[in-house]
């Protein structure tokens, strides 16, 4: 497959499919630069993190916080371990991002790791890579075993005196431990249960230690920033919004796959690139930010640009940028039926409300979807959802009861039909031609 | 546990190239921290065995020096994790929404019409046991299909299923 990047790529840029992943063309492209450029040219963790904030990056993995500031927490003079964590555990239904960057570039994400550790004074880092996509987990296992040949992470780095050891580390089938607690448990060889915050992983992290822990586009957008000052990372996108941004782009287009765009582009641009509609029909919804996020009719979407503050404004959230796009053939009730099953089975259990609750409201959105609903449900459905969420350890719950309580605010006559007249408004056979095998786009 | 699996067959030591390669994930850990290993050393003493036994994950845990108990919490809360005996070879097909649109679901269907089996069932001949995906983090690639955890195919097709299927034996 050739690489996904685009005109506007920083991240995914002159990339030759899985031809060029490794240390020799990574370093072609100019990689490691950033890295070398921090150690000799003798700038000190606190002038590295100015230039994060200055970029404004934020989080990639979801919750879009300053990744800057979340650096500044760590600890300064501690003299004891401190862990840098990459959270590759990309599951998050309609996300699937980072996994170009670790199959195209894994090396970006080890110098991002590396500078971070430098700016945080940690001499140790995990990534932690979702166990579905193994072949990842080896790639970049070889490409640490090349950056540990060529001096980029070990001891006393180009002879500077910074020690830092990087290894990957492999889920095996939980998407909770896609939440940074979660992971560190998993890490620590336990289950993946999400620990109570405060405290926070900046002063009790992974084995207890200062911790932190960024997304993988996150640590991968570090080089760059180094590279070319924070003010040129922020220019690329918006205020507030700084930066590239990887879309993963899921559902009824003709062209889904990743796409890297400024933040800040509209919609309609990024759905234009994706080659437009499936079958040339009509836009019905968009999850904008992976199916923890609230769904948004497609009339809102397409007044929205594809950054942090214009989707939030609009009642969602940008998320991990993974866009899942549904048209007219789409039955909102089957739908939110396979997402609430998703959280229902992916619960950790910990939590009652969450445990018990995503039960209730998958079997509640499935008897509405078999023919079986009641009147009430709908308002049971809501009452349920605002019972779970912020009454849980961890998002999860939160991430639960929003598609819910969104696919009924946006599309109550659909839910309300399904329960008056024991079927789908759209019909079974439109759905199934709608969301039939579709694998023309694919270079198979 | 499943009667038909005899005494004999569930019995279980780590061999040579398991534990090495257990070895080298213990490495990757601070002293003292050998139970980071454990996800590891389930997943490789799962490739060994084809499933993980009671026997098997007790290996992992003696060899770790860890509790049994904190290794079965382990291998029983991640899915990938094969607790149960499953067929030669495992396919998971994910029809999480993101998949379902580009025809998850119905590749799903069209696997198990051509095995004759629903999800979490093994065909008679012990070939293939059929597994409902949750998100593999490749919606992109849809419809997509993981055989015994480490081989994604992407984009399946009925025909490229039909491949798939013959050439598993």
């Amino acid at each position: 497959m050739s690489s996904p990047d685009t005109p506007q790529s920083i991240l995914l840029a002159g990339l030759d499919g899985d031809n060029t992943w490794g240390i020799e063309h990574y370093m072609k492209r100019g990689g490691y630069s950033a890295l070398r450029k921090v150690l000799e040219s003798g700038m000190t963790p606190e002038q590295i993190i100015a230039e994060v904030k200055k970029s404004e990056l934020r989080g990639r993995g979801g919750a879009g916080f300053p990744t800057g500031l979340k650096w500044s927490f760590m600890p300064r003079n501690f003299p004891m371990d401190k862990y840098v964590v990459c959270n590759s555990d990309e599951g998050e239904p309609g996300t699937f991002k980072d996994r170009d960057i670790l199959r195209f570039n894994p090396h970006l994400v080890i110098e991002g790791m590396a500078i971070a550790g430098f700016a945080m004074g940690c001499s140790r880092g995990y990534n932690y890579i979702h166990g579905e996509v193994w072949s990842l987990y080896e790639r970049f296992e070889q490409a640490l075993a090349e950056a540990r040949a060529a001096g980029f992470i070990g001891r006393n780095i180009l002879g500077k005196g910074f020690d830092f050891e990087l290894f990957a580390h492999h889920g095996w089938g939980a998407y909770i431990c896609g939440e940074e607690t979660a992971l560190l448990e998993s890490i620590e060889g336990k289950k993946g249960q999400p620990r109570f915050k405060p405290p926070f992983p900046a002063s009790h992290g992974l084995y207890g230690k200062p911790t932190t822990i960024n997304n993988t586009e996150t640590f991968a957008s570090i080089p760059w920033i180094i590279d070319h000052g924070g003010e040129a990372f922020q220019a690329l996108g918006k205020p507030n919004n700084g930066g590239t941004k990887i879309f993963s782009v899921s559902g009824h287009v003709n062209r889904p796959g990743v796409y890297e765009i400024p933040l800040g582009t509209p919609f309609p641009a990024l759905l234009e690139m994706c080659g437009g509609m499936r079958g040339g029909r009509k836009l019905k919804a968009v999850i904008p930010g992976g199916s923890s996020a609230p769904v948004l009719p497609g009339d809102i979407m397409m007044d929205c640009t594809m950054d942090y503050d214009s989707i939030a404004k609009a009642g969602s959230m940008l998320g991990s940028g993974a866009v899942i796009v549904m048209d007219e053939s789409t039955c909102m009730v089957k739908s939110l039926e396979r997402l609430s099953y998703f959280y229902h089975e992916e619960s950790c259990g910990q939590c009652t409300p969450c445990r018990e609750g995503t039960g209730w409201l998958y079997r509640m959105v499935h008897r509405i979807e078999h023919g079986e609903g009641r009147p009430d449900d709908l308002d049971t459905l809501d009452n349920v959802a605002s019972n779970i969420a912020g009454r849980t350890i961890c998002a999860l719950g939160d991430a639960a009861a929003f598609p819910v309580k969104s696919f009924i605010k946006h599309f109550r006559p659909e839910f309300e039909y399904h329960v008056e007249h024991k079927r789908c408004l759209v019909p079974v056979e439109v759905q199934r031609e709608g969301s039939r095998i579709y694998v023309e786009h694919a270079a198979c | 546990m499943n009667d038909t699996v005899s005494k004999e067959t569930m019995s279980f030591a780590l061999n040579e190239a398991s534990r090495a390669a257990i070895d080298r994930e213990v490495a990757k850990y601070p002293e003292g921290q050998a139970i980071s290993a454990v996800m590891a050393g389930l997943r490789i003493a799962q490739e060994q065995n084809g499933w993980l036994s009671p026997e098997a994950i007790e290996a992992v845990a003696d060899y770790l020096a860890i509790p049994a108990m904190a290794a079965m919490e382990v291998a029983t809360f991640y899915n990938m994790y094969d607790v149960k005996p499953v067929g030669r070879w495992k396919i998971v097909v994910c029809t999480n929404l993101p998949c379902a649109l580009s025809g998850g679901e119905q590749a799903a269907e069209y696997v198990q019409e051509k095995l004759g089996i629903g999800f979490n069932e093994t065909t008679p001949d012990g070939r293939f046991t059929l597994k409902e995906g949750e998100c593999m983090g490749v919606c992109g690639d849809a419809p997509a299909i993981i055989v015994n955890n480490t081989r994604l195919c992407s984009w399946m097709s009925r025909e490229k299923i039909d491949a798939l299927l013959d050439e598993l034996k």
